[in-house]
């Protein structure tokens, strides 16, 4: 921070050439590396290292690095930010040394891998964590195929860059045939520290926030909708205490956002000839970020989600939630210049990179969108007034479809065809720690979330997406777990039923068992949550098989449902992967082991 | 006397200050997580030049925080310079704990200090946001030999763009008894409103242009009654102009 006096543009853009002060990692050998050249400043982006094979030596380090105008130090990987590209052939064995030369203790968890506990990565719960100078061998089958990725799962090294992908080619050959190959990491970068912004949100949770409305706003509500509907809406939100613009807790207040670790004035380059079928395999690796992509002129093909293949499906736009994966497909027809646009979600900056016949060219890259507003409909409370009679509060809402923000909910699920069953809120999610309750909450999955809603573009939503094969375990789930994700926005909280992971007891699964999770999103927040070591099948608005995914958006007021399988023993890290929500204790430990039916806690 | 509030909120803040640099960072090296860490904030809301055509004083108030998600330890104070003779300085040193959804309660102990012999009180209060956020201090406090006081205090912030915000705050104080040496009335409460537009040059730091209206109610009890002198006993309202910074880190 104190960037105030900085160049706005500059600050958000970053500084074009010189990303990374090369020199502080060492490039260590195991691995066959095939990055061509030793990249410097911003070419680096554009050749990521590629470590192949079945032995790989990591080493965790301090790297310079300079992104907005400021020096300031990263957490890389063998001297890369992004960490380098890791193939791995599906049915080997892989190894992976990795040293950690930091001063502190570090980790590297394989996001996405079904693996064992103890090859997980998550400091004290698969294993102690490396040591400063230490080195942990991880070593384990892969019996899978995609588009993956890796980062450090100790406090905030994944926030100042400890993340890269990996690619998994599949045993029998690619699905979709493809003359380029290209992963695309989104992910944000702070001069500041991250222990700052996590002081910072705790002392005023709104800081990064700059889009918070104002009288200017009021006017134009009024303006539109009368004074009186425009009274009467922000009059509920006032009364509710809560902001209708809170969609990202840390924004480009501070954010620098990077695609395969380029600043959009960098603008990392991929090259094609006209005509070729090119694959874009995105991963989400930022801290805190929802991003909503597209690629003007190009259709995208969805032929992949988190690294399972789907039914291919074209769009023009996608979110991708923090640890979220899509593989694309593109053909551009012509000989120009596109550009990637990753818009934050809350509009507060962008992402960007170029698909171009040659290097030095470049498209004209969008306009930032306005920042969107969550509307009465997000919340999903049966009393939204909480002080109005319940009859009351049904004119309201019945109301509030005219209001301001309100409007343009195409086919809103969860408001008439499919209700859903009763909530179960917990003690605690009624306690000090939740700030509100989603009493009435959404189904479906078909709206593709806040700010994207009929904006004329065929935009992804879950419903889109269909995993080939279908679920992995065809039995009907034998326990139902419900859980809430809960917070408190002003108190800057965040839970799972209103206990956060340091007053909270393991959730305690039976091995073998078939389970159907059910997430109510009780907050105003959308949040993406992971489970470690085993796969989340999403189930449809009907309790069928839709979807298979290792991270799942929960949109503010839904309610969506998975079945597990629990497969795996052993001690597993369960939580949302906005990472300044699970350090502040949205996160639960869950233990798999054999016995009889585990009793809800 | 004056001294002794302000050494004690030194001592206090000193003491908040030096918890948020030892605070907030990860101490568990096993879990490498921590979300039961203590963080601090010391924010100075108002700290500003009054004018009121005749006469000029200086005014502070602010409060800092140290502790963790439920309990925290606050340090409220609030006073003047040059010590005008009404002056209310003051040091609060209170628990925090939070209670409901929006409030948290408060207990602790209260000491007066400037304009005359110090005075002691015990505090027991809310804190919290009242529906549309009116940020909101009641607090209770209770004297040597059954004296009652009580303060109520609210503030809202109204955002005109997002860095010029107008604060509207409403105060009052109200004593069941007289304090002659502290020229203290009791009865209809003190009441004190301001309204102060401030420039968030960034979040931390924001001046601001204001206007402040004090009405002292001034009914005193028993053998003060109608002994008033300067802005002492008598019914008195003062409208100034007023100029500050307000800073928190």
């Amino acid at each position: 921070m104190g960037r105030l006096r900085l160049d706005r543009r500059r600050f958000v853009q970053g500084v074009a050439g010189g990303t990374l002060l090369l020199g502080a990692g060492r490039l260590l050998g195991a691995g066959r590396a095939s990055g061509a050249d030793r990249p410097v400043g911003g070419e680096m982006a554009a050749a990521p290292q590629v470590l192949s094979g079945t032995v790989f030596d990591l080493s965790i380090d301090e790297l310079p690095v300079n992104y907005t105008g400021v020096a300031r130090l990263s957490t890389a990987v063998n001297g890369q930010l992004p960490a380098p590209l890791l193939r791995w052939r599906e049915g080997d064995v892989v190894t992976l040394r990795v040293t950690n030369r930091l001063k502190v203790h570090s980790s590297i968890h394989w996001h996405g891998m079904i693996l064992p506990a103890d090859m997980d990565g998550v400091p004290g719960l698969s294993f102690p964590g490396i040591a400063p100078g230490a080195t942990y061998v991880y070593r384990f089958a892969v019996n899978q195929h995609g588009t993956y990725w890796y980062h450090s799962h100790s406090r905030f090294q994944e926030q100042t860059g400890l993340y890269g992908p990996i690619v998994i080619e599949p045993r029998g050959g690619e699905r979709h045939r493809c003359d380029r190959d290209y992963t695309v990491l989104l992910s944000d970068w702070s001069d500041a520290n991250p222990e700052h912004i996590y002081a910072t949100l705790k002392r005023q949770s709104d800081y990064f926030n700059h889009h918070q409305r104002t009288l200017g706003d009021f006017e134009a509500d009024v303006a539109r909708h009368g004074l009186a509907a425009a009274s009467a809406s922000w009059g509920m939100w006032a009364r509710m205490r809560m902001d209708p613009t809170d969609l990202l807790d840390v924004s480009g207040a501070t954010y620098t956002y990077l695609l395969n670790g380029a600043t959009p004035d960098s603008n990392w380059t991929g090259l094609f000839s006209r005509g070729e079928r090119i694959r874009l395999r995105f991963i989400n690796g930022s801290s805190m970020s929802y991003f909503d992509v597209r690629i003007p002129g190009l259709a995208m093909r969805v032929i992949a989600a988190d690294g399972q293949d789907v039914e291919p499906v074209s769009v023009d736009e996608f979110r991708i939630g923090a640890a979220e994966v899509y593989d694309v497909m593109v053909q551009p027809a012509d000989d120009r210049a596109y550009t990637i646009f990753a818009q934050a979600m809350d509009r507060s900056g962008f992402a960007r990179g170029t698909l171009a016949p040659q290097r030095g060219m470049q498209a004209q890259v969008p306009p930032i969108e306005p920042a969107p507003r969550l509307t009465m409909a997000d919340l999903a409370m049966a009393n939204p007034g909480m002080a109005m009679s319940a009859g009351a509060a049904n004119d309201g809402m019945a109301d509030m479809a005219d209001m301001p923000g309100m409007s343009a909910l195409p086919a809103m699920p969860g408001t008439g065809a499919a209700a859903a069953p009763p909530v179960r809120h917990r003690a605690a999610a009624r306690g000090a720690g939740v700030d509100m309750l989603a009493d009435d909450p959404r189904v479906g999955l078909d709206d593709p979330g806040v700010g994207l809603r009929g904006n004329g573009r065929r935009v992804l939503a879950y419903g889109d997406l269909r995993t080939l094969g279908g679920a992995l375990d065809a039995r009907a789930p034998q326990r139902e777990i419900e859980l809430h994700l809960t917070g408190h926005m002003q108190r800057y909280l965040w839970s799972f039923d209103g206990r956060k992971f340091s007053d909270s007891e393991p959730l305690r699964w039976r091995y073998g068992e078939r389970l159907r999770i059910v997430l109510v999103n009780d907050s105003m927040m959308t949040h993406p949550i992971h489970l470690h070591g085993m796969w989340s099948e999403v189930e449809d608005a009907n309790g069928e098989f839709q979807l298979r995914k290792h991270t799942v958006t929960v949109q503010p007021g839904q309610r969506l449902t998975y079945r597990v399988t629990a497969d795996a023993p052993g001690r597993w890290a369960y939580h949302c992967h906005l990472l300044y929500h699970m350090e502040a204790g949205m996160f639960r430990e869950v233990i798999v082991a054999a016995g009889p039916p585990a009793v809800e806690p | 006397m004056r001294r002794g509030a302000s050494t004690l909120t030194v001592i206090a803040l000193g003491t908040i200050a030096r918890g948020i640099s030892a605070g907030a960072s990860a101490d568990d090296p096993v879990m490498d997580m921590n979300d039961a860490g203590n963080f601090g904030q010391i924010v100075v809301d108002q700290w500003e030049l009054r004018d009121d055509g005749a006469a000029r004083s200086g005014v502070w108030e602010g409060e800092g925080w140290y502790g963790g998600d439920y309990d925290k330890l606050v340090v409220r104070s609030e006073g003047a310079w040059p010590s005008g003779a009404a002056a209310q300085e003051r040091v609060e040193l209170l628990w925090d704990r939070i209670a409901t959804r929006w409030w948290s309660v408060q207990a602790g102990a209260r000491y007066d200090a400037g304009g005359g012999p110090g005075k002691g009180w015990a505090a027991v209060g809310m804190r919290g946001l009242a529906p549309y956020w009116i940020d909101t201090e009641a607090t209770l406090y209770l004297g040597s030999a059954g004296s009652v006081a009580a303060r109520l205090k609210a503030q809202t912030d109204l955002r005109i763009t997002q860095r010029l915000i107008l604060q509207p705050e409403l105060e009052l104080n109200a004593y069941s008894r007289a304090d002659r040496a502290r020229q203290q009335g009791a009865g209809l409460p003190d009441i004190d409103a301001g309204l102060r537009l401030r420039y968030e040059i960034r979040r931390e730091l924001a001046p601001y242009l204001g206007l402040a209206w004090t009405h002292r109610a001034g009914e005193a009890g028993g053998d003060d009654a109608g002994e008033g002198h300067g802005v002492g006993l008598g019914e008195a309202d003062q409208l100034q102009w007023l100029i500050g910074v307000r800073f928190w880190f």
